[in-house]
């Protein structure tokens, strides 16, 4: 009887958050096309976001790319099948591999950041200093930071998947004796133009994701330090699920439309 | 500080003002008046609803009854944009001085100042603006600090500066001196005395420190049981025989 109640309330808090999620995501909407546009703010925060996030996305993809190639080559080798290395890599890296692990990894970095800045700026009475002041801090912090994470992601993507598959081309180059040259021309062979746009489209879902959950975490975030850290924890998590049903749906559509 | 002699101006009057945060009724039919030029003093114990008072005040908590007027206008009835112009009127200090953290001094100045282009027009330069503001609390030297070199009292001036760059009619101050030991405590009341002369402005200041109400009141009001439970001057209500007055004086 305990446990069926505390489903009820579990599921009851769900809705809610769905709901005020829903509510906060319309406040975006509105307040988006609202003159006066904080457009300093908005290229500091492209800024913090983008640059910042480089080296962690460089690392990240390079290793990918490596590792992907030396596992795959053994089973490759044993089909006869290892000169389709670079198409399958490209493939997979800039369809799926590329976009979801570059966003679980913003969404770790750039989404717990958003939602400890923003909730320590509420705890500390920061938010409301800014509404007594007669300004809009829903334009200035809000708006500024989802527009900055959606704009930013492709762009850290398109990176990372570009340094994934010299990371590949390291290996079937050193491994393979493959001239890097030969390798680029192969990966641009293999990749069509419906492998590219569905995967852009998602990577603007994927940073709206990060910097909306992040944002509305720490704008909602409960007073007290404890109130912040759980503001960045949550903020990871949701979005992080958030990503996987983003993901799940753009591979649904792509194969609707491209399949 | 003497009683005010003229109470012709009324600037702020809270009528049966209500607030409750599910059962906790924090405010059972608080009224208050605030006249021009006037300084008001609210004491209560912790919990007593002070600082929710002076947040539906300034529209940061929204009552369940009663009526707030402002300068003439019902605050409960004004669309965000007027509320915001409105607010450009009012000053507010927080008790933790809020800051914004990733602004250096000059930037938190210049903060409110850029969007209010109605209120002062587009400002090319705000320096000289924000130099007076720093100038009025004396730490213009600190312009280019970040908030993280300051000591709690410099916050409190630099937050009092950023109420001051608005030039508001009105300043709201919650417990200015909480958390400063006396001497800058003393400070801060000279200041807040010093600003009001200069700006001519009119302020409700909640606090605890008896000695800042004996300083800088014209007249106090006492929130106890979540009402106003007595108005009066420092010296009346110091005299008071009510054991509950009485406690706050001790």
């Amino acid at each position: 009887m305990e446990s069926n109640s505390s489903i009820v309330e579990s599921f009851k808090f769900f809705l809610a958050e769905i709901g005020e999620l829903s509510y906060f995501t319309s406040c975006f909407f509105k307040e988006v096309f609202r003159p006066p546009f904080e457009f300093k703010e908005f290229l500091k925060q492209c800024y913090n976001m983008g640059n910042r996030s480089l080296l962690l996305v460089s690392v990240t993809g390079f290793i990918i790319g490596l590792v992907f190639t030396l596992q795959s080559r053994p089973t490759l080798l044993k089909f006869g099948a290892v000169s389709w290395m670079p198409s399958m890599v490209s493939i997979s890296i800039i369809r799926e591999m590329g976009p979801i692990i570059t966003a679980l990894i913003c969404a770790g970095r750039i989404g717990s950041g958003i939602g400890a800045e923003i909730g320590s700026m509420r705890v500390n009475e920061q938010i409301d200093a800014m509404e007594v002041s007669g300004t809009n801090p829903f334009k200035y912090l809000v708006v500024t930071r989802i527009l900055a994470t959606t704009f930013m992601l492709p762009v850290l993507v398109f990176f990372g998947d570009t340094v994934a598959i010299f990371g590949s081309a390291i290996v079937e180059n050193i491994k393979g004796n493959v001239s890097f040259l030969l390798y680029f021309n192969q990966v641009f062979d293999s990749l069509v133009f419906s492998d590219l746009i569905p995967t852009t489209i998602k990577t603007f879902f994927f940073g709206f994701a990060i910097g909306l959950v992040g944002c509305y975490k720490g704008y909602n975030c409960k007073k007290g330090t404890a109130g912040v850290g759980l503001a960045a924890n949550s903020a990871v998590v949701y979005t992080s699920m958030l990503l996987f049903i983003i993901d799940f749906i753009a591979v649904f559509l792509t194969n609707i439309f491209y399949g | 500080m003497d009683t005010l002699n003229t109470k012709s101006n009324l600037i702020i009057d809270i009528k049966d003002l209500q607030k409750s945060f599910g059962n906790n009724h924090v405010l059972k039919g608080f009224n208050m008046k605030l006249y021009e030029g006037e300084n008001l003093v609210i004491m209560g114990k912790s919990g007593s609803g002070k600082s929710v008072m002076i947040k539906c005040l300034i529209g940061l908590e929204e009552p369940d009854s009663g009526s707030i007027m402002v300068m003439g206008k019902y605050i409960n009835q004004l669309e965000h944009w007027k509320l915001d112009e409105l607010r450009t009127e009012i000053g507010f200090l927080f008790q933790g001085s809020a800051l914004y953290d990733s602004m250096s001094v000059r930037e938190n100045l210049e903060f409110p100042l850029r969007r209010h282009t109605k209120k002062f027009g587009i400002i090319e330069d705000t320096t000289p603006m924000v130099m007076e503001a720093l100038e009025s609390v004396g730490l213009s030297h600190a312009i280019d600090l970040m908030p993280s070199e300051l000591s709690g009292g410099m916050k409190r001036r630099i937050a009092l500066a950023r109420t001051l760059i608005l030039q508001p009619k009105i300043i709201l101050y919650d417990e200015p001196t909480t958390g400063l030991d006396p001497i800058t405590s003393k400070e801060i009341i000279l200041l807040m005395m010093s600003i009001q002369k200069k700006y001519n402005t009119s302020s409700i200041i909640i606090t605890h420190d008896v000695d800042c109400a004996r300083v800088i009141s014209n007249r106090m009001i006492l929130l106890i049981d979540n009402i106003n439970y007595a108005e009066g001057t420092f010296e009346e209500l110091s005299s008071s025989d009510d054991p509950k007055i009485k406690a706050f004086f001790k």
